[in-house]
């Protein structure tokens, strides 16, 4: 794995870039001046004890929350409140979440053509070509006519990738997707993600899974408070912690 | 020391359940005599059932169909089955049967509404059922205009004018759209059929009917009553108040200020009147709203009143559906680039409308036995048949018999719903 690792490509162009960005749920501050840069081809793990913001910060990146200040610009298109621009982002920035959040009334292809079909206008015969590409490359083509209620959650999270990447998105965003899963299944999906990430995927995943951060990502981000705490490589981050905040995570979740 | 280390060489196999598990003792041991008091209740119910039945049955059978009076009618039930008996006199039912199907439409023209009602089944088949041909929903589409073409006759061109009012606003909203934005092509979209139904379409249709002459014989909505305004009132108001609700259910969730006051004003000023008094305002009070000399017609006015009142229901019943599907669902669908309308259409409402059904078909048939409420204005529904009938000098006395089939037929057409709603439940369930 450690040559495929030096095989991931981190570019110079700029992905996503926060820039000063606040958020306020009522009066209570959840992120304070967030500011970072992912660059194409990133693969960023976001950690930090529950309730510090991380979940909030990628979901302000696809606009399913609100920021109140600040500039978030996502592949050179500024988020904006106008909702075009928000369509038109939603529709470049896949996103999988710790529920899933399958369309349980759909079959699991209809789940993945519904998006291309209706979005991106692509004819339907095409879309469940490129639906059953992408249902193969997660491994479950032969769940195509199942419905989600079905599957098992290591099958329909990686459903759920696959009906993200059936959308071609160029950046992915993972919000906690192993949190709801049984020990048995954490690892199929890791699996899936990180052949995304070897084949490029600029990715930012929200994850306690310390294991894949130091086998996929180039950095890994600590919030707690609401804020960025630490950042750095792997390596760095997990043998050779700066603050004190991070030790203490770090023991708290390694330590057994 | 015992050895507590075991290992399964193999996997046991399924057997049959033994004798006692299975069969009709099993059944009768389970679900009537599992304990004494449980026993006890079985047989009190047994025995209530009975009672009940040995009086109805014989009621029923022990019957007169041919006679013209009730007094000619007992008679007939005494001389058959001796002196004394007390038997049903269903002859009011053959007597009076086609007055309380078709009211006082005309004789000659019955083959219009038994047309429509058969239609009818054409119409709907294909939003009830899945796996006929798509192109039906086109006659589903025209069948409302020929529903009421052929019910009220007329000049055929009365009904083409309402078409074209939507032909023209799909136009309408197709030039405007491409002109400036979608929001005005809807508005467009709205406004061009109004104003055209309004002030051009009665005219225009008038002079066509006079160039070209299309028509069948007008029936006024005075000769409308029994099965058949039951029927018409709440089969219009049944296909109307779905959609009126869904928009009204969306309209109170929306940000918009004054779209989301407008909606539940509306909901909660409708629930909280009875029915019954919306039907005096539209059999008396709503004339005076109008202009001088409109006439504009009682059934109608009905229609639209339950209609109204219906709505207010279905949208409270489907946005307790909206309530019950997980944010999620909004988020997996905002997250792919859906916007507003298409997850609406495509993800929310299907879901809701899903975990609604039942209470949508409740909502459905209260609205159909409501439409008996309107014997209480005048109209000749079977409830106000049925006095009239009773009033009849013929007929006076008779009181289970009418009210018997009336409920009949009524219990017919609301089961037929529920069963409906059960099958609908059953394709629709995509869990386990």
């Amino acid at each position: 794995m450690a040559n495929a690792k030096k095989k991931l490509i981190v570019s110079d162009e700029v992905a996503i870039q926060i820039e000063n960005m606040n958020k306020w749920y009522g009066s209570f501050h959840v992120l304070k001046d967030i500011n970072l840069t992912v660059y194409r081809g990133e693969r960023i793990v976001v950690c930090g004890p529950s309730g510090s913001g991380k979940s909030t910060l990628i979901r302000c990146v696809n606009a399913l929350e609100e920021h109140q200040e600040g500039k978030i610009t996502v592949d050179g298109t500024h988020l904006s409140s106008d909702l075009k621009n928000i369509d038109a982002i939603r529709s470049e920035v896949g996103m999988c979440f710790q529920h899933f959040n399958l369309f349980p009334h759909l079959s699991i292809l209809e789940n993945c053509t519904l998006a291309p079909i209706w979005v991106r206008k692509i004819p339907k015969k095409e879309a469940e070509e490129t639906a059953m590409h992408f249902l193969e490359k997660v491994k479950i083509p032969e769940q195509a006519d199942k419905y989600p209620g079905q599957l098992s959650g290591g099958q329909q999270q990686r459903v759920a990738i696959a009906r993200s990447l059936c959308m071609q998105p160029r950046i992915m965003l993972f919000d906690e997707p192993t949190s709801a899963l049984d020990p048995e299944m954490i690892k199929e999906v890791l699996d899936t993600m990180i052949e995304l990430a070897e084949e490029g995927m600029t990715m930012i995943c929200v994850t306690h899974e310390m294991g894949f951060a130091r086998q996929v990502a180039n950095r890994v981000i600590f919030m707690d408070a609401g804020q960025i705490v630490e950042q750095n490589e792997p390596e760095q981050f997990f043998n050779n912690p700066q603050s004190e905040r991070t030790q203490l995570f770090l023991s708290q979740i390694l330590g057994h | 020391m015992t050895d507590v280390s075991y290992v399964r060489t193999e996997m046991l196999e399924e057997k049959a359940p033994p004798v006692s598990q299975a069969g009709i003792i099993k059944w009768l041991r389970d679900n009537m005599f599992s304990n004494i008091p449980n026993s006890i209740l079985s047989i009190a119910a047994l025995w209530a059932i009975y009672y009940v039945l040995s009086d109805v049955l014989p009621w029923t059978f022990k019957s007169s169909w041919n006679a013209n009076s009730l007094d000619e009618c007992r008679s007939a039930i005494a001389a058959t089955y001796g002196e004394g008996t007390d038997g049903a006199c269903w002859s009011v039912i053959h007597d009076r049967f086609l007055q309380l199907v078709f009211g006082f439409y005309p004789k000659a023209l019955y083959w219009r509404p038994i047309v429509a009602f058969l239609l009818m089944f054409v119409a709907i088949a294909p939003v009830l059922f899945d796996g006929l041909p798509k192109k039906m929903l086109r006659f589903t589409m025209i069948y409302p205009f020929l529903a009421f073409w052929l019910l009220w006759g007329g000049s055929l061109w009365f009904p083409l004018m309402i078409i074209a009012g939507f032909v023209l606003g799909y136009l309408a909203y197709g030039v405007v759209s491409k002109m400036a934005s979608s929001l005005v092509g809807m508005i467009a979209a709205v406004l061009v059929p109004i104003i055209w139904w309004l002030f051009l379409s009665g005219d225009v249709a008038t002079m066509l009917q006079s160039i070209i002459p299309l028509s069948i014989e007008a029936v006024s909505s005075s000769n409308f009553g029994g099965f058949m305004l039951s029927i018409t009132i709440g089969v219009i108001g049944i296909a109307l108040s779905l959609p009126i609700g869904i928009v009204l259910a969306l309209g109170r969730q929306s940000d918009l200020m004054i779209v989301k006051v407008i909606c539940v004003g509306f909901i909660e000023f409708i629930r909280g009147v009875p029915l019954i008094t919306l039907l005096f305002v539209a059999s008396t009070l709503l004339n005076y709203f109008m202009p001088p000399g409109t006439n504009f017609d009682l059934i109608l006015r009905v229609i639209i009143m339950v209609t109204l009142f219906a709505s207010a229901y279905m949208a409270e019943v489907i946005r307790g559906g909206l309530a019950a599907l997980p944010k999620g669902q909004y988020e997996g669908a905002d997250s792919l680039g859906l916007d507003f309308w298409q997850s609406t259409r495509l993800i929310i409402m299907p879901q809701a409308l899903k975990i609604s059904i039942p209470n949508i078909v409740s909502s459905f048939i209260g609205l159909f036995k409501d439409t008996t409420l309107v014997s209480i204005i005048g109209l000749l529904d079977p409830i106000g048949l049925s006095t009239n009938i009773r009033a009849n000098q013929e007929w006076n006395g008779v009181i289970w018999e009418l009210y018997g089939f009336i409920a009949l037929v009524f219990w017919l057409f609301c089961f037929s719903m529920s069963r409906y709603s059960m099958y609908l439940e059953r394709k629709l369930q995509t869990g386990h």
